[in-house]
């Protein structure tokens, strides 16, 4: 390896470095959301409310970050909004993985019908962009998280089981697995034991890249009103409180500037993390999938 | 590749009845009452509630109901969508072309400033200029476009005042509906040109430049990488070389030479890229209040219009699936390499 080579990956590292830095910014504050924003509530998820004016107010040592129309307190929507952020991401991610996995799984491994059938279901959701299906199946389930966060996994697990079938259709005819199967163990055994450790590693990696992703969409649909009901700490919805509140006002256009810039540079942040992250790792496993 | 492209077509109305079928079942987790009220309007009509439900079927079984709609749908019948307070059809009529529109300046945009971007980066390799263009391009894919559009009304909105929501502004609204105006596409920018009315066509321009380009910024990434790589591709190739020791100018050798070369990927890629744009039009039509198919859209969906939402999601669903497929034929015409199978 040469110095020059060695220098270019240490930049190239400097990006995944710096969305290390975000997300375990970002997971340290949803960590501790607890002690840097004390709830007084029963549902530590709702912002508090100070009152029921309408004019947002100016940050000050009272309100951090200043307050959102009808008063909620921004400084303690952010903090629990990067809970809810991790909550909603890996939730999804978690059970979109799932879906996929037994999916993809059972359609590489079954191949004939069983893989035509599951591979047209996918065809299915795929045929309609994913942001514009998520709102739909969030519109008819009703406003409400775990609605949002079951529209999310829908439009989320086929693209998950179409890299595990891939892989396990990869697997299938490789020696160890041909092994296994002189040495006559059961296909269920097979699947189990050899086939899925082995397909699913890439597709794991993948998915939890996906989050900052899947967080975006979340922050989209809360935009629109039809994810997380009103006065969640969820920064989509905070972005969306300050809708009425861009052109300013007193002859200043941007008399109102904390109630947007705040909530979206944190949602800019933890996406870009992901995102840094993603890069990188796809350049990872890019070379590795070149040399085998 | 004709049969390809004949058992794609073939699939699209078995896709088209698997993603109605699908939206149809979620329609059902509504009570039948609440589904009645839609074709009630005059609250005096409450009481006939039960009527309602009778007349139109809505405690059938959900299979029954469902090719109800089917055959409806086959005669061109999408229903009444009472967000746009007309028939689906004519909804779809009316917005689409603004939507069109849209999509067709934002992606002129994507193609031009991201082949650009591309060959810069590529040419200025790992150079400060490049990892500045990565960064950027890649901020801008995780920049949410709720937040861009936001934040670019506040500035050229409410500070400088240069460009307003809407499609257009009220004087050309004026012109556009008074009876001189002829409409031949409803693409307003066309039809502004064929009336020789200029002053529509700049106000229609100027209110689609913000729209435009919060669409557009998410979707450079791609774009970007792809034309980078390929760039780089090209210019470590022998022609390029000898096209240098001819002596022709660097201006030349790499906007001409390589640049077309390189664009083959790229320009395939801008099919699939104009594709992704339709679920971003939801986003910022809603935002700047751009009257389109994507603002209908959200309204459908937030004020439950089942028909509204069946007659939107199945336009959008054949759109997409046209695309894409328009996007793979584009691939292999371009690229004789690639066969389909």
């Amino acid at each position: 390896m040469t110095l020059k080579k060695i220098l270019l990956d240490a930049l190239k590292n400097k990006t995944a470095l710096a969305g290390f830095v975000l997300v375990v910014f970002f997971a340290l504050v949803a960590l501790f959301a607890p002690v840097l924003a004390p709830s007084s509530g029963r549902d530590s998820y709702q912002m508090p409310q100070g009152g029921y004016s309408i004019q947002p107010q100016a940050p000050s040592g009272e309100h951090y970050f200043g307050t959102t129309e009808n008063q909620y307190d921004l400084y303690y929507g952010i903090v629990w909004g990067a809970r809810m952020a991790f909550k909603v991401g890996i939730t999804v991610v978690f059970f979109a993985l799932l879906i996929g996995l037994i999916v993809g799984g059972i359609a590489g491994f079954a191949g004939g019908w069983t893989d035509e059938i599951l591979m047209r279901l996918t065809d299915i959701i795929f045929a309609v962009p994913s942001m514009v299906l998520a709102m739909v199946i969030a519109a008819m389930l009703g406003r409400d998280l775990g609605n949002m966060m079951i529209a999310l996994t829908i439009v989320s697990w086929p693209s998950y089981a179409r890299l595990v079938r891939g892989g396990v259709l990869s697997i299938k005819e490789r020696e160890f697995v041909l092994a296994a199967k002189a040495l006559g163990a059961s296909p269920s055994r097979i699947f189990i034991k050899h086939i899925i450790p082995n397909a699913i590693y890439p597709v794991i990696i993948m998915a939890s890249l996906d989050i900052g992703y899947i967080v975006l969409t979340a922050a989209s649909l809360s935009f629109l009103g039809l994810g997380s009901p009103v006065g969640t700490a969820d920064w989509g919805q905070l972005v969306a409180l300050s809708r009425n509140w861009i052109l300013g006002g007193n002859g200043n256009p941007f008399a109102y500037w904390y109630t947007i810039v705040i909530p979206g540079s944190a949602l800019l942040l933890f996406v870009l993390g992901w995102n840094l992250l993603g890069d990188a790792f796809r350049d990872i496993l890019d070379t590795k999938a070149k040399k085998a | 590749m004709f049969k390809y492209i004949l058992r794609r077509l073939f699939m699209l109305p078995l896709v088209m009845i698997g993603v109605t079928f699908f939206l149809f079942f979620l329609t059902q987790r509504l009570s039948p009452e609440m589904r009645a009220s839609l074709y009630i309007q005059d609250p005096r009509q409450m009481g006939s509630l039960e009527e309602v439900i009778q007349k139109y079927g809505l405690n059938d079984p959900m299979p029954v109901q469902y090719v109800r709609w089917l055959k409806k749908a086959a005669k061109g019948d999408l229903g009444y969508s009472e967000s746009a307070n007309m028939p689906v059809i004519s909804a779809l009529k009316a917005y689409l072309p603004a939507t069109g529109q849209l999509a067709v300046a934002a992606m002129v945009l994507v193609v031009f400033f991201g082949l650009w971007l591309g060959i810069v980066s590529a040419v200025k390799k790992e150079s400060i200029t490049d990892n500045l263009i990565r960064l950027g391009v890649l901020a801008g894919f995780s920049l949410p476009i709720f937040v861009l559009g936001l934040l670019l009304l506040m500035v050229f909105y409410g500070k400088l005042g240069w460009f307003a929501p809407g499609e257009y502004s009220f004087s050309a609204d004026m012109i556009i509906h008074s009876a001189n105006f002829k409409t031949y596409t409803g693409l307003l920018l066309i039809d502004s040109l064929l009336n020789l009315n200029f002053y529509v066509f700049f106000d229609v321009l100027k209110h689609l430049v913000l729209p435009a380009v919060t669409l557009c910024i998410g979707s450079f990434a791609l774009m970007v990488r792809v034309m980078r790589s390929s760039m780089l591709e090209e210019l470590g190739k022998d022609y390029v070389r000898s096209a240098r020791a001819r002596g022709l100018s660097n201006w030349r050798v790499i906007y001409k030479h390589a640049g077309l070369n390189a664009m083959i990927p790229a320009v395939t890629l801008a099919g699939i890229q104009f594709i992704r744009l339709l679920g971003g039009t939801v986003i910022v039509e809603t935002v700047f209040d751009y009257p389109g198919i994507g603002r209908w859209g959200v309204a459908c969906a937030q004020q439950l219009d089942i028909a509204g939402i069946m007659g939107f999601s199945l336009m959008v669903a054949v759109l997409f699936v046209l695309g894409n497929l328009a996007a793979d034929i584009l691939y292999t015409a371009l690229d004789p390499r690639i066969r389909l199978k």
